[in-house]
């Protein structure tokens, strides 16, 4: 009697890390997108690495529960500290140097996560915002090795592991970013669906009885917090290692905006949101600034409006019926869906 | 008999307001305790006391004759000390089986484990196996316990608790809320814990604290005010005087 049922059991919470079809679709569509828009390899570059940056925000957000509104603040370091190893030649080679970044950023985010620790989520907002600000007067103040206002000129990347160059159309940028994607995606589907992903989701949703059962909460969070910080320190060193250009705007309140709007459009706590957020993000922007060049904003701001209308509830899980979709159609692949029963068939 | 549990001279202050005075409290191994009182004689606040939620303003507190009064709740979990709570506090969008494996993974020490996917170490799955049977919750352990029966949840709440394997189980009015229909169930699980986990029981019932615990404590207005084996409570004239008073009040 108990074998079959620890079984069932263990398929059951195994069905949480199997790959759904859609989801392999999906990646073959990403895969297949190399082949067939070679002309807009730049734009895919661009939503590549809003797509990295706005997972790095969902490993937070959508399983931590912590809002920040000062997520530029790694993706911004990441991104000046792989434009100075490429300047001064200090890490060549675009990989390591975007491993070094990573790593940097991680430091960074280790060192300020214990600020996120405690208040409201009105206190992380601020105190997120006021680390991103007060690194982004930072790297203003010391413009003898930042470039200041300038920017960081004269960034220079050697060919990736000393074969692929970069290319003026974006095609070496785009498989780069495409893959760097990819893997640090894989990196954290394994994270969440391990028991410390799901200690993640029970630190945020019920803080106090998670510590009853002997979870170290703020140890989970700081965990969670650095990690995030590492993924978006590889997303900023991305965008310079593409652009071979760093200025101060990585650090920008917009910046940590547009990646908390794409999230939020494509919808937290699954991982995909960010990287479907990013995709609709860019395309409406690009299509509404053809459309109208001087207005653009006036015509997103409405947009988000209207999203943030359709309700607060809404807006985080509107993805949810898709979900749901996707567990009837397949294995289970989301969360919070009620009909995720096994059936009796479904052996192991 | 050295007690496992223990708390010297506790004092808890909100402001002008005094939780808890000078509580002094032995819980003896393998007892069966309970801490009874009027509404807001800082029963609950003791609890949170004794598991950390709550720091105090002064005194001591001793598990096994150590001080623990200034570790962290989680580690007193991890030392042996659980507890329920009186209003549910359980994982709304998890399932019983996510809950009590995360309980029971964090015991085992694999808590924190990134690389390993949910579901795949069996000492793991027996034991939330076992909890699920023990607790009867295999009917709805595929369920979000948001959507369970308030009964259900309630049990969930205990065996959140028991998945932690105490030596020391505090709890806080288990059966509150539960309709009589139900009560038993809750009632049997508790009264079938092993016999070598000490329980500290908060209850309002009095059938229940009579039928089940072996020494009560008395708290009014946040003092321990009687204590003794169960006889001697029900005749005390003071504790009389208490509950009378209440029930006059109410």
């Amino acid at each position: 009697m108990a074998q079959p049922l620890t079984e069932g059991i263990s398929h059951y919470l195994a069905g949480r890390a199997r790959w759904h079809p859609l989801e392999i679709a999906f990646w073959l569509v990403a895969l297949a997108s190399i082949f067939v828009l070679p002309n807009k390899h730049l734009i895919l570059t661009e939503i590549a690495i809003l797509a990295l940056f706005a997972l790095s925000l969902d490993l937070i957000l959508g399983y931590a529960g912590i809002i920040s509104l000062g997520h530029a603040a790694y993706f911004g370091f990441g991104g000046y500290v792989a434009g100075l190893l490429a300047k001064h030649n200090i890490i060549a080679e675009p990989v390591l140097a975007l491993l070094a970044s990573g790593l940097a950023a991680l430091i960074l985010g280790f060192v300020t996560s214990f600020l996120v620790l405690r208040g409201s989520d009105l206190t992380r907002l601020m105190v997120t915002l006021g680390v991103s600000l007060v690194l982004r007067e930072i790297a203003n103040q010391v413009d003898w090795l930042t470039g200041g206002a300038d920017g960081l000129q004269g960034v220079t990347m050697s060919p990736i592991l000393g074969m692929f160059a970069f290319d003026i159309a974006g095609h070496v940028a785009y498989v780069y970013c495409l893959i760097v994607l990819f893997l640090l995606f894989l990196l954290a589907r394994r994270m969440v669906n391990s028991p410390f992903g799901l200690s993640l989701l029970s630190v945020k949703g019920n803080p106090l009885r998670a510590s009853a059962i002997g979870i170290s909460v703020n140890g989970r969070l700081v965990a969670i917090y650095t990690v995030s910080a590492g993924f978006a320190g590889i997303a900023g060193a991305l965008l310079t290692q593409t652009t071979q250009f760093c200025s101060l705007d990585v650090f920008s309140l917009e910046r940590s905006a547009d990646v908390l709007l794409a999230l939020v459009i494509g919808g937290t706590g699954y991982l995909y949101g960010g990287i479907v957020g990013s995709v609709l993000f860019k395309l409406m922007q690009d299509y509404l600034a053809n459309l109208t060049p001087q207005y653009w904003q006036f015509w997103i701001g409405l947009v988000l409006v209207i999203i943030v209308l359709v309700g607060r509830e809404r807006m985080a899980n509107w993805s949810a019926p898709v979900r749901a979709l996707l567990s009837r159609v397949g294995p289970r692949a989301g969360r919070s869906v009620e009909t995720a029963r096994p059936s009796p068939a479904d052996g192991p | 008999m050295a007690p496992v549990l223990e708390t010297v001279s506790l004092v808890k202050r909100f402001g002008g307001i005094t939780a808890a005075s000078d509580i002094s409290l032995r819980v003896e191994k393998g007892a069966r305790h309970a801490l009874i009182g009027p509404n807001g004689a800082g029963k609950t606040t003791v609890i949170n006391l004794l598991t950390g939620m709550l720091r105090p303003t002064s005194g001591q507190i001793l598990l096994d004759g150590t001080d623990i009064t200034g570790i962290e709740p989680h580690e007193r979990v991890r030392r042996g000390v659980a507890r329920t709570f009186q209003i549910n506090q359980l994982f709304a969008d998890l399932t019983p089986i996510e809950a009590i494996g995360l309980a029971v993974s964090e015991r085992m020490g694999t808590g924190r484990q990134w690389w390993r996917v949910i579901g795949s170490k069996s000492e793991i799955l027996d034991d939330v196996v076992s909890l699920i049977e023990q607790f009867h919750l295999g009917d709805v352990m595929y369920h979000r316990t948001a959507i369970l029966p308030y009964g259900k949840q309630r049990l969930l709440e205990i065996a959140l608790a028991i998945a932690c394997r105490p030596r020391v189980l505090l709890l806080d009015e288990p059966a509150a809320g539960v309709p009589d229909a139900e009560r038993h169930e809750i009632l049997a699980t508790i009264e079938a814990l092993p016999k070598d986990v000490t329980v500290l029981l908060i209850e309002h019932d009095m059938d229940i604290v009579f039928s089940f615990a072996d020494r009560i404590s008395v708290m009014v207005n946040g003092a321990l005010f009687v204590e003794g084996e169960p006889e001697d409570v029900a005749r005390d004239p003071r504790v009389k005087a208490v509950y009378l008073g209440e029930s006059l009040d109410a």
